[in-house]
């Protein structure tokens, strides 16, 4: 993720901690990682009068909610003032779940879906039970309720859960 | 550019096809968390034709070979003819039980990682980006695929059976991803494509394993059925792109 430069930038970063991923409502678009870059368009003039870049990636080829979070970031912008207001998608670098904030890991878990780990290290495969945080899980399926999560059981509390893919 | 074109349309085309095949499997699954599965994959796989159309749509658009219309991801996918779309024939052969979904799955995933993995080196850089994001998801699918083709494979001896079926109802099929369409042979040459032929040792080293574990025995060779990329496709295409294309052939530029 690029250095935020200047105040103006900072506002549009502070706006894009509202915007959710609307399947993961905890999550904002910067929590995910998907937000690379905010670009304010013919510097100098106050307050992005010149209009504003927002740089998303996604996350699944095939994530059907990207187009929606594209749409809800144009809104929040436009809400705020903001007029020309460009979403731009690229493919690279891949997104990946190491781009998932620290914060957005938390709050993942206190939801009830188990974070990815890091994509460095696969040593530890255990995957930890949201509810009771045992480490005696197994996997039900690799793919769960959308194309980031596979689905597992507690095998102490035997609550079936969520698990964010490592990507 | 034109040869750049149709590459991407194969690419396009063999994933969306696919996915609608998978598709139809949607709500209708052996159980829950499989139904969930093979349309993820399917999602998956539309994503990744969606990349191959935007790019496609994008160097038609700028080229000098149409003049009027505006091409779009969605003009590709649900206005071309039959004769115009150049998936594999395996991809479009019918779900038939489990048992040759599964199969087909994997024939096809395999190939599909061996060469995402090349093109993640193609000169060509929006189709190295694709490629590499694509990678990603192609490895669930492998992984997924084949456990189920050992599964059923080494199972009873009506789910070996039903295998054994899919194989012989697949492998025909399977010849023509390692040919190269002339339009492939040309990009080749510049580093864009990657070369078809060169995948077949990996991807039957891959198979003959997976086969191995799941006790199935690879086919003697026998008659490989190509014709696919070149727009000859089997009698199931027609009915494929009935389904697929039936709104917007019924409503013209219908929204929703």
């Amino acid at each position: 993720m690029t250095e935020i430069k200047n105040i103006e930038e900072q506002k549009i970063w502070q706006i894009l901690e509202e915007v959710v991923d609307p399947e993961i409502p905890v999550l904002s678009v910067i929590d995910l990682g998907i937000i690379r870059d905010v670009k304010l368009l013919n510097s100098g003039s106050p307050s992005g009068a010149g209009g504003i870049e927002i740089i998303i990636t996604p996350t699944y080829s095939g994530c059907p909610a990207m187009d929606m979070i594209a749409m809800n970031i144009k809104f929040a912008m436009i809400e705020h003032g903001y007029k020309n207001v460009i979403i731009t998608s690229v493919l690279s670098p891949a997104w990946t779940t190491d781009w998932m904030t620290e914060a957005g890991k938390i709050k993942l878990k206190e939801y009830g879906i188990a974070p990815p780990g890091k994509l460095s290290d696969q040593s530890d495969e255990s995957i930890e039970c949201p509810q009771c945080h045992s480490h005696n899980t197994k996997l039900i399926s690799e793919f769960g309720s959308t194309a980031c999560k596979s689905l597992y059981q507690c095998n102490d509390c035997k609550e079936p859960f969520d698990h964010f893919k490592c990507h | 550019m034109e040869s750049l074109i149709k590459y991407n349309l194969l690419q396009a085309d063999n994933t969306l096809i696919l996915a609608q095949r998978n598709s139809e499997w949607c709500g209708h699954g052996p159980v829950l968390e499989q139904d969930i599965a093979i349309t993820n994959i399917s999602l998956d796989l539309l994503g990744q034709s969606r990349n191959f159309y935007q790019y496609a749509a994008t160097l038609i658009n700028h080229s000098a070979i149409q003049s009027t219309d505006n091409i779009t991801e969605d003009s590709l996918a649900y206005l071309r003819t039959e004769r115009e779309f150049k998936n594999c024939l395996l991809t479009e052969q019918p779900n038939g039980d489990w048992a040759q979904t599964i199969l087909r799955q994997s024939i096809f995933s395999n190939y599909q990682y061996l060469l995402y993995e090349q093109l993640q080196n193609s000169k060509d850089e929006q189709l190295a980006a694709i490629a590499v994001k694509a990678l990603k998801e192609v490895t669930y699918h492998v992984r997924w695929s084949n456990e189920w083709v050992i599964r059923l494979g080494d199972g009873t001896a009506e789910s070996n059976q039903r295998m054994r079926t899919a194989i012989e109802n697949l492998w025909p099929y399977t010849g023509e991803l390692f040919e190269n369409a002339v339009y492939e042979s040309a990009l080749i040459k510049e580093g864009i494509a990657v070369d078809n032929s060169l995948l077949k040792d990996g991807w039957m080293k891959k198979i003959k394993a997976v086969f191995d574990e799941a006790t199935l025995l690879i086919p003697e060779k026998i008659f490989m059925q190509s014709g696919g990329k070149e727009g000859r496709h089997s009698e199931h295409m027609g009915f494929i792109l009935t389904e697929l294309q039936y709104i917007q052939r019924a409503y013209p530029g219908s929204e929703w």
